[in-house]
């Protein structure tokens, strides 16, 4: 008998094993398939080793003011040209992407965060629940750009408010993601199995019920990491976000803004990197979710995307 | 109907006052002391006690909230500081260059994207398809400031064709107003228009596959006559939708794009505000324009419940 069990087990774990390669080989197959998806990928992964690594290669300080260097056109010297007041452009992107990048990072990592703690709680309990989803009903009722407008009014521009004021605005939309599958999975018949058994609340919501939700958690998350980065751009070149002289895509902007008659580099070269950054975590997007839900092709993106612009 | 009507207007309230809640709040998560903010640093004690007075800042929090929210149903949005004005005339004053923003740029957005929804359905898979589809992408990945200030450079500083900022009042002529709005509404209705052409597309190709059209095509109607006249019709229900639900959002959007172009509207008041931490002006301008989002986003749903009767059954 003894003999016999372990036997099986050693052909299961291989068999398992076997299974798992081939399930990986099926998934990197759909992935490579996707070559919209691997090339936002790509190029979102470039984006992001220009902002850990790009700093260590310019050859300028980003607040280094060379007066007699004003706007000077893109050439040898100055590869993007200077702003008007003579920094090179080029270190103020490369500084810049990390401004922008970060504050999406932190933006999707932080609204993740609490979207998932109030999304599992509300969907088990059900009196929390009233509460929590009228607050997200209310703050997603206020257009975001605006909320985040009078979030750093009364906050005051720097870079921590700016990513305060956006977990704040995009937090209720993961709740609401995470909150929707976690109510279904709720009435599966292994969680009423597990309460029967007498697991702990605690248990069945963060081993058992939390891992359900990671996958479309992941994929709105993607698209919360862009819309952050439009909407510090927006706020920055509104300048109410990250405030000078530190350099963020925003406020080369509204600094190319003023000088638009004679610098067009410096509104063309931060604008092409908005552009880059936010298509390629679109792209990524569209790609990751449908991979995991192939019924939703091509169809709009879910509602948290619309009020950023 | 009517009952259907009521549960819409009725769910609408707890959203309200969660709304007017948190927008009362903003001042009050101000770092510090509300009224020196509003002061500045070189404001002695006593103004800032003779200005918390005036404002009502020394009442217990619950107070001022019923205060506020009194005046506001009254349609007293509070009164600006800096101005010495009632907030809701600042807002009268510059909401007409943004509303008129928003429509032209509305209507721009629906001529560009029905067309091309319509033939990217038409022609699906095609070389055309995928390349409309690429370009609507590309418009809903430009944040739309950005493609306001690559419209200016290109069309206002590069070729001189149109004036690159400012806002002509409609009395002064239809031509000269829409000359000075066209970029600022193409850049508005950018994002818009690839929306609604995706969606255009989706709903089309739904419709597409139902069996009243194969019948139809069975019978004979040309492709032509039967998009258009069999499942255009019938996929406008979902492009309508889309179009109400994000109007709301082209007015946000304005805020930003104006100070682009310098647009006395909106936008230019709140962004002014914020310099002066005019915080009345702030939260009177959030509060006007969420509720009148939620309003919008209400007739839409009523509208949509009346002519498509399924919607009142589901929604139950």
């Amino acid at each position: 008998m003894q003999t016999l069990k372990t036997d099986t087990n050693v052909d299961l774990s291989e068999i398992k094993s076997t299974l798992k390669s081939e399930q990986r080989k099926i998934l990197t197959k759909k992935i490579m398939k996707n070559k919209l998806m691997v090339a936002g990928g790509i190029i979102f992964i470039l984006l992001c080793l220009l902002a850990l690594f790009g700093p260590m290669l310019v050859k300028y300080d980003p607040h280094e003011m060379t007066v007699s260097d004003r706007l000077t056109a893109p050439s040898g010297d100055h590869l993007l040209g200077t702003d008007n007041f003579g920094r090179d452009l080029l270190s103020r992107i490369v500084y810049g992407s990390r401004a922008t990048l970060g504050v999406g990072f932190s933006v999707a990592i932080l609204s993740s965060l609490f979207g998932l703690i109030i999304g599992l709680y509300s969907s088990y309990y059900k009196t929390l629940d009233h509460i929590l989803m009228r607050i997200s009903d209310g703050l997603m009722a206020i257009p975001g750009v605006l909320l985040a407008i009078a979030l750093m009014a009364a906050l005051g521009p720097s870079t921590r408010n700016v990513i305060i004021a956006l977990s704040i605005v995009f937090t209720p939309y993961i709740a609401r993601v995470v909150r929707s599958v976690a109510l279904s999975v709720r009435e599966q018949t292994y969680i009423e199995a597990m309460r029967a058994q007498g697991a702990s609340s605690f248990r069945i919501i963060w081993l058992h019920i939390m891992p359900n939700t990671i996958s479309p958690l992941i994929v709105q998350a993607t698209f919360i990491f862009s819309d952050a980065m439009i909407t510090e751009a927006a706020l920055s070149f509104l300048g109410v976000g990250v405030p000078a002289p530190d350099p963020s895509w925003g406020n080369i902007l509204y600094d190319g803004k003023l000088v638009i008659f004679n610098a067009w580099w410096m509104t063309v070269f931060p604008g092409i990197m908005i552009i880059l950054a936010v298509m390629s975590l679109n792209l990524f997007g569209d790609g990751l979710r449908d991979l995991i839900d192939p019924r939703v092709k091509s169809g709009k993106k879910i509602k948290g995307d619309k009020h950023a612009k | 109907m009517l009952s259907y009507i009521m549960k819409r207007i009725l769910s609408a309230i707890p959203v309200l006052l969660v709304v007017s809640i948190v927008i009362f709040l903003i001042i009050h998560i101000t770092p510090g002391n509300p009224a020196s903010v509003i002061l500045g640093e070189e404001a002695t004690p006593e103004q800032i006690a003779e200005l918390e007075e005036s404002l009502g800042l020394n009442l217990p929090i619950h107070q001022q909230y019923f205060s506020w929210i009194a005046g506001v149903f009254q349609g007293d949005l509070g009164t600006s500081y800096f101005m010495k004005a009632p907030v809701t005339e600042s807002i009268a004053n510059s909401i007409v260059p943004t509303i008129s923003l928003a429509i032209f740029a509305q209507i721009i957005a629906l001529l560009i994207a029905i067309p091309i929804g319509v033939l990217a359905a038409n022609k699906r898979g095609s070389f055309a398809d995928s390349s409309m589809m690429v370009f609507a992408l590309l418009g809903m990945s430009i944040p739309s400031f950005l493609l306001a200030l690559l419209l200016v450079l290109l069309f206002g500083v590069q070729l001189g064709w149109l004036p690159v900022a400012g806002f002509r009042p409609l009395s002064e002529g239809l031509l000269i107003h829409l000359q000075y709005l066209i970029l600022p509404a193409i850049s508005l209705g950018a994002i818009q228009a690839a929306l609604i052409a995706r969606m255009t597309r989706s709903s089309i190709l739904e419709v597409l596959n139902m069996n009243y059209i194969k019948s139809a095509r069975a019978k004979g109607v040309k492709n032509f006559s039967l998009i258009l006249k069999h499942a255009f019709r019938n996929a406008l229900l979902p492009i309508l939708t889309v179009v109400g639900q994000t109007f709301g959002t082209l007015i946000t959007g304005a805020v930003v794009v104006e100070t682009v172009f310098n647009i006395p509207g909106i936008g230019q008041l709140v962004i002014n505000s914020i310099e002066r931490r005019d915080f009345a002006v702030i939260q009177g301008v959030v509060l006007f324009i969420t509720v009148l989002y939620i309003f919008l986003n209400l007739i839409i749903d009523i509208l949509y419940g009346m002519i498509d009767p399924r919607v009142r059954l589901d929604r139950k």
